[in-house]
């Protein structure tokens, strides 16, 4: 009996202490998932303003621009159909290029305007992150189906 | 003819692969001495063999072989010779050759030194081992063969991705392969009892240095791994819960269960069939890293090319090792049994408790890891989970993980007596509670989580020293088991410290600095005296001097580089470090601004190299566990019966 007593006291604590970290980790996850949006969304007001989020696409040409403290850069991330203007303060990563691939992190403040914490480093020079890439697809197939008949014209 | 002597050595060794697996495994079933000698000389000749498909490998990078696809797409002729030969394991498929290449020297291992093991559970072990390699080397055959000619050959080849032009690319590769592999010997070793339904203190003695062999491989790999990204990536972080090194620390988390409920599997008898899941966790998380990291699925500097069939071959092998194994435990499991009863208060329950958290860490890493790729596989959206998740998750795991170091060594087997545990401990846990919270104090801003640090940190030095102390009062001789263990928890409370120091109190700043500007980080001035050009053998770099100096005396000087490499024209930061044991001084050169400028990154780094001096003490703790006698003492009376 007593050996059972033991047992059940020790299932009880190993579930209780499971149940715990699962809400721990649960909760931990739910609060700290960061979503992608193209700059399309954004613009469309559909990436949160009160979390952090990630946004991807191209860095447009001709649109980084620096302040005199030389650490902070203005530049806009494009789908190609849509433009999102970027602030980080910071050193930008080895391949960071207008006209190439980018993902940054980070906030949208009150004038719209994306406020990066942090800019995605590529690692090769052929390569494309996954939702840059992703973002210019989403683009071009809205394209195809809304813009181009406008295109014609 | 070099490379395709190298992919015929491949397909023979395939060949061996398939005879060391099959022949040795029928004969442990039916019980046939010769079949079962096959193991060892079928393991030696295919270890020969993927020997020398790597040495054809290897040559061909020496001597710019730019007719082999591998070599033009990973090499250049100006590359240094010491990077050629790495860039032999710096693509895809040569870094498979490198897994397989480890796979077979870690059985031509076992097939030295298993002379006393008994005849069936070698055959069994190297038989597994084999099935193992079976599969890498159908992979590699398949999908990923390196030796692929490239007609006409290139002129010159399209160079090894800079960040992977390091010492570093020497080491870390090669030790975390060990590691990564080395864990395919428990896994072995539990399927071998779970065929033979044998378990027993023999069987976990037989496997515990094997299993702390490859333990003590995958920390210093890890360590290497963090230590190289900390100065080559040029952002000064430690850690980034990269979906990679999560790949890595995975396996390594239930290796450390693993080598504990080994511990106890031997010297109690109990968490038998425990003890077989972890090595099964172990090394499938282990083919799961490899999975991730070599399929390109996730995007890193570790994932080469994007090829589905490769990762559609991957995901079936692991369905096959994983589900087969787990399969074969969920049938056979009871055969092995659980073992001896324990106490709710006992060393035993202590361990349990140690490794039901590190399986929880585990989880709770494998679901960050892997949940966002289930979202993009099933088309619901790209989301990903940083740092804040794993930190949120890992502290309150981890906290009573290190707090259990300070009990468990010093709790008896079976039941430990509490009234005593508490008599012994108390006086400790009140100095690391006063230390802990008065110490912070003095570095400036108190916060709680340094306090927290301290607490676990001295509460594991106070323990281990009243453990070694205990020993050595009642003059016990030498353990070199007891010993190891007590360095490695000594190393995990450096390393604490260092996480602590250096998360709390690390400082940057991002200025533009013109030739004499000066910039100011905790009582360090560093002056920036413009940069020069420079050329390398394979880039062109501006230098930038630092002159960094501390109340009017001259510090150090420091040398970041920004290259540009000439066959890829990929820029490169090349960070500058003084080392130290209680602060590094960090900096690297950003972009070069109008009028001779620089956007420079500086960093003062509190206490960060305890981190890898921890990782290391726990390396050397685990090596010094793996010589104790107990081991070799068994093998020669083994030796002497058979």
């Amino acid at each position: 009996m007593k050996a059972r007593h033991k047992k059940l006291i020790l299932i009880a604590v190993v579930v209780m202490a499971l149940g715990a970290v699962a809400a721990l980790v649960l909760n931990a996850f739910r609060s700290n998932l960061v979503f992608f949006f193209t700059p399309t969304q954004v613009v469309k007001g559909e990436a949160p303003h009160d979390r952090a989020f990630r946004v991807g696409g191209l860095v447009e040409k001709g649109s980084l621009r620096r302040e005199q403290d030389g650490v902070t850069a203005h530049f806009r991330v494009t789908d190609t159909a849509q433009t999102l203007s970027v602030t980080y303060k910071g050193v930008l990563p080895d391949l960071f290029k207008e006209g190439k691939g980018v993902v940054a992190e980070g906030r949208l403040n009150d004038s719209g305007v994306f406020i990066a914490e942090q800019v995605l480093a590529k690692h090769d020079e052929n390569y494309m992150p996954p939702e840059a890439a992703s973002a210019l697809e989403q683009a071009q197939k809205a394209q195809k189906t809304l813009v181009s008949p406008q295109g014609k014209q | 003819m070099i490379p395709e002597l190298g992919h015929f050595a491949l397909i023979l060794a395939l060949l061996l692969a398939l005879t060391q697996s099959i022949l040795p495994l029928a004969g442990a079933a039916r019980n046939a001495p010769a079949w079962m000698a096959v193991a060892r000389p079928a393991a030696q000749a295919q270890f020969l063999f993927v020997a020398i498909a790597f040495g054809c490998l290897a040559y061909s990078f020496l001597v710019n072989d730019f007719s082999v696809l591998n070599v033009a797409q990973h090499s250049f002729s100006r590359l240094p010779p010491i990077y050629r030969f790495t860039a032999t394991w710096g693509s895809h498929e040569g870094s498979l050759l490198l897994w397989t290449f480890i796979l077979a020297l870690w059985t031509l291992a076992v097939t030295l030194f298993s002379r006393h093991l008994p005849d069936d559970m070698v055959a069994r072990v190297i038989g597994v081992m084999g099935l193992v390699s079976c599969g890498f080397l159908l992979f590699m055959l398949t999908t990923s063969n390196p030796f692929i000619r490239l007609l006409p050959a290139a002129l010159d080849g399209s160079d090894l991705n800079p960040m992977l032009q390091d010492p570093g690319m020497v080491v870390h590769p090669p030790i975390l392969y060990m590691g990564y592999v080395g864990f395919s010997i428990a896994f072995a070793f539990a399927i071998a009892a779970l065929i033979s339904g044998k378990l027993d203190a023999s069987w976990a003695r037989w496997s515990r240095p094997w299993t702390t062999a490859a333990w003590v491989f995958m920390t210093l790999g890890i360590m290497m791994g963090s230590w190289w990204a900390y100065y080559e990536l040029g952002w000064g972080g430690w850690w980034f819960w990269d979906p990679t090194e999560n790949a890595s620390l995975m396996p390594w988390l239930v290796g450390t269960a693993l080598i504990h409920s080994l511990a106890v599997t031997e010297k109690r008898g109990s968490f038998k069939a425990w003890t077989v899941f972890l090595a099964i966790a172990a090394f499938s998380l282990s083919l799961l890293g490899t999975f991730l990291v070599r399929s390109g699925v996730l995007s890193s500097v570790h994932s080469f090319a994007t090829d589905p069939a490769r990762g559609l071959f991957i995901l079936g092998f692991l369905a096959v090792v994983i589900g087969g194994s787990l399969l074969l435990f969920a049938f056979r499991a009871s055969q092995v049994g659980l073992g001896g009863r324990f106490a709710l208060v006992s060393r035993e329950s202590f361990l349990m408790a140690n490794n039901i958290l590190l399986l929880t860490a585990t989880a709770s890493v494998l679901l960050g890891t892997l949940y966002p790729l289930f979202l993009d596989a099933l088309g619901l959206g790209k989301i990903s989970v940083g740092a804040p998740y794993f930190n949120a998750v890992f502290v309150p795991l981890v906290t009573p993980l290190l707090f259990l170091i300070g009990i468990g060594p010093l709790a008896r087997w079976k039941q430990a007596n509490v009234p005593e545990l508490a008599r012994r401990l108390k006086w400790g846990f009140a100095a690391s509670v006063v230390v802990a919270l008065l110490l912070p104090l003095t570095l400036g801003a108190w916060k709680p989580m340094v306090s927290l640090g301290y607490l676990l940190a001295l509460w594991i030095v106070i323990t281990v020293a009243i453990g070694v102390q205990a020993r050595l009062r009642t003059g016990a001789g030498w353990s070199a088991n007891f010993y190891g263990m007590h360095l490695a928890h000594f190393g995990v409370a450096v390393t604490v410290i260092g996480i602590t120091m250096v998360s709390a109190y690390e400082t940057e700043r991002n200025v533009r600095m013109n030739e004499g500007d000066t910039a100011t980080l905790q009582g360090y001035t560093f002056l920036f005296k413009g940069t020069k050009n420079l050329d390398g053998p394979n880039y062109k770099a501006a230098r930038g001097t630092l002159e960094v100096s501390r109340d009017g005396k001259p510090v150090t000087i420091l040398y970041p580089e920004k290259r540009t490499y000439s066959a890829s024209g990929m820029p490169f930061t090349e960070s500058a470090i003084d080392y130290g044991l209680t602060r590094d001084l960090y900096a690297a050169l950003g972009e070069p601004l109008d009028g001779g400028a620089w956007s420079v990154r500086l960093f003062h780094k509190p206490f960060v190299v305890w981190i890898w001096i921890g990782a290391v003490l726990m390396a050397l703790g685990g090596l010094l566990a793996i010589t104790d006698r107990r081991y070799r003492i068994a093998s020669r009376k083994k030796g002497t019966e058979a």
